[in-house]
Order: C-alpha cells, then structure tokens, then sequence
C-alpha cells in the first residue's frame, strides 16, 4: 500500500526537533531552560531540502488563536514522514488548535505550515481527521457504514456513488478495527470505545498518507486502546504520519515514539520518554503539577476539561501503567 | 370515491395545483432533510420571510415574483452567512435581525401602495390553486435545478453536515457547501411560497424530514420517506382543502403536523405507545 512514491519509509535514525529552531522571530522561550539539554534539543541546522525530503509537517512560527483568543504561539516543529507523535499539554493549551492548523481548518495568524511540502489543503486527499468525540452528533442518522464511507468521499466526484474498490475499503476498514458486525448499527447505539473504532475506521478507508487524530484513545476500554494504538503503529511502520493529541500521558509514554508537549507554545519534542522528564512535565503542565515524595502527580484541571463528564477529575502519575 | 376523487381533476387549475404541490412537497422533503440535521429550521423560517420585500418589488415593476423573491432571499441567506462568520454574534441573533427587517421593509413597501391588492396576500398566506402556467414552468426550472445540484452533491453535503472538520480536511470546501446549501434553501423557499406561503413555507421543508427522522436512522432512507411524505401530504392536503373548502396551504401543513404527531405517538423507534408496552413488559 505504500507504493507512493512520495512517502519512503521510516528512517532508521530518529530525527527529533526541538521546538523553536525554525523560530523565525525569536519570541519562543528557549526549549528547556539552561540546563544541559538532551541531544533531541540540542538543534542541528536543518536545510530547506532536508526538511522538504523527511518532513511531513512543518510549522514555523505558528501563532493562531480563536476570535482574540491566542491559543498558540510562535510553534515550530517538524514532524517527520512514518512518525508515531503524541501531542500533549494540559486543557487549552492548543492541542485541539495545533491538529486544526495542520489539517488546514484553521487558518494561523501568523507563521507558515507546510503539508508534504505544501500549504495546508494542497494534499488535502492524503490527511484524514478525526474530531473528539463530544463534537459529534451521535443522533445523526448514519450507520457504521455510513460513517466509515465517509472517509471515501473526498475521492469521488459530483453524482459518483461509492465504486467497488469503495466498498471494499469500507470494508476492509471496518474488519481492521473490528467494527464488521456493527456495519449495520446507527452510531449512537455504540459504546465509546466502538465509536472512537468506528471514527478510526473512517480514517483508514480514506487510505491517508497523515492522520490527525483528536484525542483518539481518550475514555476508552484498555482493550479499545491497545488495539487502536497497534493499528496506528502498523500504520506508521508503512510510513504513513499519524498526530494524535491526548492527555493520558502513560499511554504517550507506552505507545508513541515521539511526543510533542505542548502548552501554548512547544515545550519539548522528542522521543516519548520525554513525558517521564519531570522538568518537562513541570514546564508543560505548570501550576497543575504537584511533587510528591518524589512521584510526580499530576493534576488536569477537570474545570477547563472540554471532554470529560462533569465532575470528573483526571490523575496522571508519571509512571506508564500506574494509574491503571 | 374514486370518482369523488378524480371530478376535481377536470379543472386545469386544480390539475396545475396538484403539480406545483407535488413539486413543493418533494423540492421542500429532500432540501428539509438536510436542514434539520443542519439545525437551520429557523434559518428557513427567516429566509422566506426576507423574500417578501423581493415579492412586493417585483410586484411593482411588473416582474416575475419569482426573480424578486429569489434575490431577496439569496441574498439575505448569504448576508446571514457571511455576518455569522464575521460579527461575533450568534447565528440566531443575526437570523432574528435580518429576518425582522426584511420583512418589515416588504410590509412597508406593500403598505405604500395605495390599492389593495389581493396577489401580495396571497403570497403571505399560499394561493396554490391561483398558480399560472408561467408561474408554474418557472417553478419546476428552479426546483429542477435544486434537485440537480442536490443530486450532485448529496455526498459532500453529507459529510460536510456530520462532521465539517473532518470533511474540511480531507479536501472538501465545507465553506462554499454552506454558502451552496443556504442559496439552496432560498431557491427552494422560493419554489414554495406561492404554494404554502411565506408564513407557512417552514413546515415544508421540517415537518416531513422530522417526521422521517423518527422511522429511520439512514440518512438515504430519511430523504426517501421525506419526499413520500412530503408529496403525499402535498396532495392530499390539497384536496382536502378543496372538499372541505378551506385554504390550500395552511391544510397541506395541518396535514403534515397530524402526519408527524401521529408518527410521534405510533412510530416503531420513538413511539409513545411502543414505550409504554416497553415499560408494561418489562
């Protein structure tokens, strides 16, 4: 499936880049402070060749926000082709705004994004986006299938019914994330994990060379988790690029290669071992971070949670695994 | 019966009514469709009444009402549109001004002729029965073309109603199908307000989609169960109203209404009824 030629194969080396080194206007805080910084901060210059032939995403300079509301700024970051990212950062912090500016919904105020060597929208066939699930209307009159052809529409033209190679994208799709019996079902009879499958799906049968996932694994069963994220690894293996936000930071650490952490401006980038560096975590999460004892907590305002049940409060531990 | 049934059929006016009911019931069905799913009942409900003063104008220079009322109420569908994506206001609020005004400016434009004319009225209220044969091939041009389009873009519009990010980033332009779909709404009011009226033309196009909504939980099959609601309720509305010698309009959507109270109260999915024999067998 990867015989486009545009897209090689995963480098065997890691190429990690730290925030704020395309920062055209200096205005960033240096990534980690003064103290020595891993190598992945360290930066190497990157030439405009190097980063057009690894680079599916490039964000230099990013500022974008909401009406007067400033929700990123001065991001830079490059995300290379058959990466596996994580973008994290407490509520607010421009997860949600960061995927809408590369999935080209979301125009920045200031700064360049590049997608596959374009600006956002040019290849707009090969993203697939998912929303969180509180934006959807699960009341809408689809089923599974319906959903999962979705992800074929783009393709097809004015008056064109789904072609049997749709059909079997729909198909195949559905199998993969295990969701076949349920073709049949409207959406909002669905479990939050067969939802989050059933979204997953749509994105795969859109056969997308960038997935940009809101959230994908958020209040999911364990199982659900697993087995989403070991689609999204086998798709990063055949060097397609997927982005997903979350805020459960052990499975960042568990699952993904690399994480991005976020919190208006980019804190860290680099390799996901990067959740368990508590300066990094005390950077990203600021105020919410509580030291215990030597065990990092930390604590997600559940006040600005825009997906969590009311009421409800979030702990993290910085050990993968632990909160479980 | 049957004879009953077929006697009205000999006026050709009548004939011309049933056609131009039929043409509204299933123009207004598919249209209505995806404007319930798209939260824009109230949307359709302004639009029609900012066709009025588009109405009165065309009146007055002697033109096709038509070609009035569809350029009023594009434009002020489209005026909506880009004010919402502007102005920080809530689409409902802008709706509440923009409607309101125009429709006082067509009030004040009809107060300000000095005779009285019954035509205008007929407008406000529906005078299917009153529909020419002009009126009437122009009528069919315009909801063929809404048909058309629909028919073209019932996919995109689809995806762009459920999920607009989604949609928007895998390459459709969500923004030019809102702005496609609110002139799609104008031109099939148009189509409908001198059938059903500008007062009335919202239960059009929500009452057979809501009540489709209630049987299925397919989108192809709403718009199919709407359009037979839609066209039959049309018709039989229509005679109705003349057996019974009422308005056209207004039976067409008292018909509707009882249509879709009927499928509350007795439908498989949401059924009171289905619900209390739940709650007794359980």
């Amino acid at each position: 499936m990867t015989d486009d030629p545009r897209i090689g194969p995963p480098e065997p080396h890691v190429h990690a880049h730290a925030g704020g080194m395309h920062d055209p206007g200096g205005l960033a805080p240096p990534p980690l402070g003064d103290r020595a910084l891993p190598a992945y901060a360290a930066g190497h210059d990157l030439t405009a060749a190097h980063l057009e032939h690894h680079a599916a995403v490039v964000l230099q300079g990013i500022s974008a926000g909401y009406d007067d509301r400033l929700a990123l700024e001065n991001v830079s970051a490059a995300i290379d082709a058959g990466t596996l990212i994580a973008v994290f950062g407490p509520n607010g912090g421009g997860k949600s705004t960061l995927l809408k500016v590369i999935g080209g919904l979301l125009a920045p105020w200031r700064g360049t994004v590049t997608v596959f060597g374009a600006r956002p929208g040019v290849h707009a066939r090969r993203v697939a986006y998912v929303p969180q699930a509180e934006q959807v209307d699960w009341d809408f009159p689809v089923t599974c299938w319906d959903v999962v052809a979705m992800g074929r529409y783009p393709s097809l033209g004015p008056f064109r019914g789904l072609r049997a190679v749709d059909r079997e994208a729909v198909g195949s799709a559905l199998d993969v994330v295990g969701m076949a019996d349920h073709a049949r079902t409207q959406i909002g009879r669905l479990s939050g994990g067969q939802r989050r499958r059933v979204f997953l799906a749509r994105a795969l049968a859109a056969e997308p060379d960038l997935y940009l996932l809101d959230e994908p694994v958020t209040g999911v069963d364990p199982t659900t988790q697993e087995d989403l994220m070991e689609i999204l690894e086998a798709e990063a293996a055949r060097g397609r690029t997927v982005v997903a936000t979350t805020h459960d930071l052990a499975a960042a650490a568990e699952h993904f290669r690399q994480v991005l952490a976020i919190n208006r401006s980019v804190i860290a980038h680099g390799p996901s071992t990067l959740v368990l560096d508590e300066e990094v975590l005390a950077r990203t999460y600021g105020g919410h971070l509580l030291v215990l004892g030597g065990n990092t907590v930390l604590l997600d305002d559940a006040h600005h949670h825009d997906d969590a049940p009311r009421g409800e409060r979030h702990f993290h531990v910085d050990d993968p695994g632990a909160h479980r | 019966m049957i004879e009953t049934l077929l006697a009205p059929l000999g006026y050709e006016f009548f004939v011309r009514a049933l056609a131009a009911a039929a043409l509204v019931g299933l123009v207004c069905a598919v249209v209505g469709s995806y404007m319930i799913l798209r939260g824009l009942s109230y949307m359709g409900d302004a639009i029609s009444h900012a066709a009025f003063p588009g109405v009165v104008a065309a009146y007055l220079v002697s033109g096709p009402f038509y070609v009035g009322a569809a350029i009023a109420a594009v434009l002020t569908a489209l005026a909506i549109g880009w004010i919402g994506r502007r102005a920080r206001l809530r689409s409902d609020t802008i709706i509440g001004v923009l409607f309101a005004g125009m429709f006082g400016l067509g009030v004040l434009m009809f107060s300000a002729i000095p005779t009285y004319v019954g035509d205008l009225f007929g407008f406000l209220f529906g005078d299917v029965l009153g529909i020419g044969v002009m009126d009437l091939v122009g009528l069919a041009v315009l909801g063929g073309i809404v048909l058309l389009i629909v028919a073209a873009l019932w996919k995109q519009l689809l995806y762009a109603t459920f999920d607009p990010l989604g949609a928007g980033a895998s390459g459709l332009n969500v923004t030019a199908l809102d702005y496609l779909f609110l002139a799609i709404i104008a031109m099939t009011i148009v189509v409908s307000l001198q059938a059903v009226g500008i007062i009335l033309v919202v239960a059009m196009l929500t009452t057979p989609a809501a009540t489709a909504q209630l049987l299925t939980v397919r989108f192809g099959r709403l718009m199919g169960l709407a359009a037979a609601i839609g066209i039959g309720t049309a018709i039989g509305g229509l005679y109705a109203s003349y057996f019974l010698d009422v308005a056209s309009g207004a039976t067409i959507v008292v018909v509707q209404t009882l249509l879709f109270l009927a499928v509350l109260a007795l439908g498989p999915r949401t059924g009171l009824i289905a619900r209390m024999r739940q709650v007794r067998t359980a």
